[in-house]
């Protein structure tokens, strides 16, 4: 089968490659991070945690339903997700069905169901706690694409805008207040606007989009605590040392503020699967047919306006989004108070 | 003073701020031959730091500026190298070790790591990283110095950091170490021990010593020539026995009287009287 296999190995190359790569990129960073003091200390108290614990359970729980659902194999009926061969049970209706029900909503002949649906089905007949667990990809791949645009921009501007200061600072200071004065959403419905016609709609534009707009924080953030780093006097032993700026920036500098990117990345986190969910409700978010908590919530306009009242598939996105952003901002949380060296 | 090792001839540095230029520096000379001690004795403020930095031209620029001077090392003129050149002398010429160990450590390394970093960027080709690293542990007096090697400087004691600066100072077989208040934020007891610990390395390795400190105290066995800086100038320079002996400045025969004698009982310690000295000029 070269048909399917190349499938495969593009679709590995464009998406498998990159969840393996962030889970490898985060695992890296943390067994880095786990030889430095301050991050030990935190470990240690994050360990005492218990909101802290349980919040990272959860995000992990989210993640790996994303991953599933990344991951396809090959089957006799095509290639499919690892998750669609859990859910292989469930078996799609013509229409929507309330949660648990035996027969069609509305259905005048009271048409039998196929199956029963834990949280009923959609317009096009779809199982839709099936599709709250899809869209944990388009939320791990959002989450993942852009913070893997934004994180090392926003870095490593930040860092470089601290050390250097003077006409360095003053260019990303002047980039970043340009981006900053322009309202966010405005900003971000232009650059996909503008970059559909060419690129098709996709979760990488939205992505790039989003990391495009999203590292001004960041950037900020870093080059405060860079520019208080760089008076202490370690930097200035590495200058007598006769060390490189480049050296400099990245052995002696990035290390030190890196618990800060690694809070403000997952709290950032949160915020962008709100944005993925804000823009599909706007209609220039998920490509049509992708499973997103955003078109789930964006089809509750026309469904709470019908008689009888469909609410299941507006309350599991709702729900889903809410769980995984309020466990992203208490991990958040944690890990700030974890790395907080005024805690005792 | 036939090759001298460093010359500094009327080096001027001031400080361009908001509210005006502050002239730290204004306008000193002296030379250093090689293997030689010299101590820069004076208070805060009184320009001995930026004397120091200066050397290798470590001072930010803006807002310092070389007013005029020259700085001349094995006879080149510091101020007038190119960056590029600055990094070759910095560490493998002159080396520095500062006031706080605790912070001039970088936290996140270890300290293997920080003195095999100035070993592969000055001496490239030492194979063996971790026995010289182990050789430097061992030669500024760290007991058991291959079981230091992976710790990180918040493991160690504030003398212990401080020693570990000093390995990896002279890692780099400096011709020059400068040593800008190196006791001040230890132990009274610790202050002794690196003090007798440079005071040793002098004679084992042949480098001269710049000892920049405003404590006339631990100079005595260690310098063997004292400048003392007031307000950007240097007021005396001479012997350290002669100058600890006859001090002709009012200023040295102030700094000198702060000095506190063991088994002396006094009630008040000197003060300087800035007053008297501006009269003198």
């Amino acid at each position: 089968m070269p048909e399917s296999l190349r499938h495969i190995l593009e679709h590995w190359l464009t998406q498998d490659a990159l969840v393996v790569g962030g889970f490898a990129l985060v695992f890296f960073l943390l067994r880095a991070g786990a030889r430095n003091e301050r991050w030990q200390r935190a470990g240690a108290r994050l360990k005492r945690d218990r909101t802290g614990l349980i919040a990272f359970a959860i995000v992990l729980l989210y993640l790996t339903i994303g991953a599933l659902e990344v991951f396809q194999i090959p089957t006799a009926s095509g290639t499919r997700s690892i998750l669609d061969l859990f859910l292989g049970g469930i078996s799609p209706e013509k229409s929507y069905s309330a949660p648990l029900a035996d027969t069609l909503l509305g259905s005048a002949r009271h048409a039998k169901l196929n199956g029963h649906h834990l949280l009923g089905t959609d317009v096009l007949g779809k199982d839709v706690f099936a599709q709250m667990l899809k869209a944990c990809r388009t939320a791990l791949i959002i989450g993942g694409l852009t913070s893997a645009i934004y994180v090392p921009l926003g870095a490593l501007l930040g860092v470089l805008a601290g050390y250097f200061r003077r006409w360095v600072d003053d260019m990303i200071q002047y980039v970043y207040s340009t981006l900053a004065s322009i309202p966010e959403i405005l900003l971000l419905v232009a650059i996909i606007s503008a970059t559909t016609p060419r690129w098709g709609r996709s979760l990488g534009t939205m992505a790039i989009a989003l990391g495009i707009t999203g590292w001004v924080g960041l950037c900020r953030l870093i080059r405060g605590e860079t520019m208080r780093q760089a008076e202490r006097p370690y930097v200035t032993a590495a200058r007598a040392l006769g060390q490189t700026h480049a050296k400099i920036v990245v052995r002696h500098l990035l290390p030190n503020v890196m618990h800060l990117v690694l809070i403000s990345a997952v709290l950032g986190f949160s915020n962008i699967v709100l944005a993925e969910a804000i823009l599909s409700y706007l209609g220039v978010g998920a490509p049509v047919g992708t499973a997103s908590w955003g078109i789930m919530i964006d089809a509750g306009r026309t469904e709470l306006g019908r008689d009888p009242l469909v609410w299941w598939n507006i309350s599991a996105a709702t729900a889903a989004l809410f769980g995984l952003v309020l466990s992203l901002n208490l991990l958040g949380d944690s890990l700030r108070r974890a790395f907080d060296p005024k805690q005792t | 003073m036939p090759d001298p090792l460093l010359e500094i001839k009327n080096l001027a540095i001031h400080f361009a701020t908001e509210t005006g230029t502050i002239e730290a520096v204004r306008g000193i000379s002296f030379s250093m031959a090689r293997g030689e001690t010299l101590a820069i004795v004076g208070e805060s403020g009184s320009g001995k730091s930026v004397t120091g930095l200066a050397l290798t031209r470590l001072l930010p620029e803006p807002p310092a500026v070389y007013q005029s001077g020259e700085i001349l090392l094995d006879g080149k003129d510091v101020l007038k190298m190119e960056p590029r050149e600055l990094r070759t002398i910095r560490g493998k010429k002159i080396a520095y070790i500062f006031q706080e160990p605790s912070t001039s450590l970088n936290p996140v390394f270890t300290i293997r790591n920080q003195i095999a970093e100035a070993i592969k960027l000055h001496r490239p080709e030492v194979r063996e990283i971790d026995a010289e690293v182990i050789k430097y542990l061992d030669l500024v007096g760290i007991t058991d110095p291959a079981k230091r090697l992976h710790d990180y400087p918040h493991q160690l004691s504030g003398g212990m950091q401080q020693r570990v600066m000093i390995a990896m100072a002279l890692s780099c077989g400096p011709e020059l170490l400068v040593a800008d208040e190196p006791t001040t934020a230890l132990d009274v007891t610790i202050q002794a021990q690196i003090i007798d610990q440079l005071r040793e390395l002098k004679q084992r390795v042949r480098m001269a010593i710049i000892l920049i400190t405003h404590n006339f105290g631990i100079i005595g066995g260690l310098a063997d020539r004292v400048a003392v800086m007031f307000r950007g100038k240097i007021v005396e320079y001479g012997e350290t026995r002669t100058v600890l002996a006859k001090p002709q400045h009012p200023y040295t025969q102030a700094l000198i009287q702060c000095i506190p004698q063991p088994g002396q009982k006094r009630e008040r310690l000197a003060t300087i009287d800035h007053a008297a000295l501006d009269a003198m000029g």
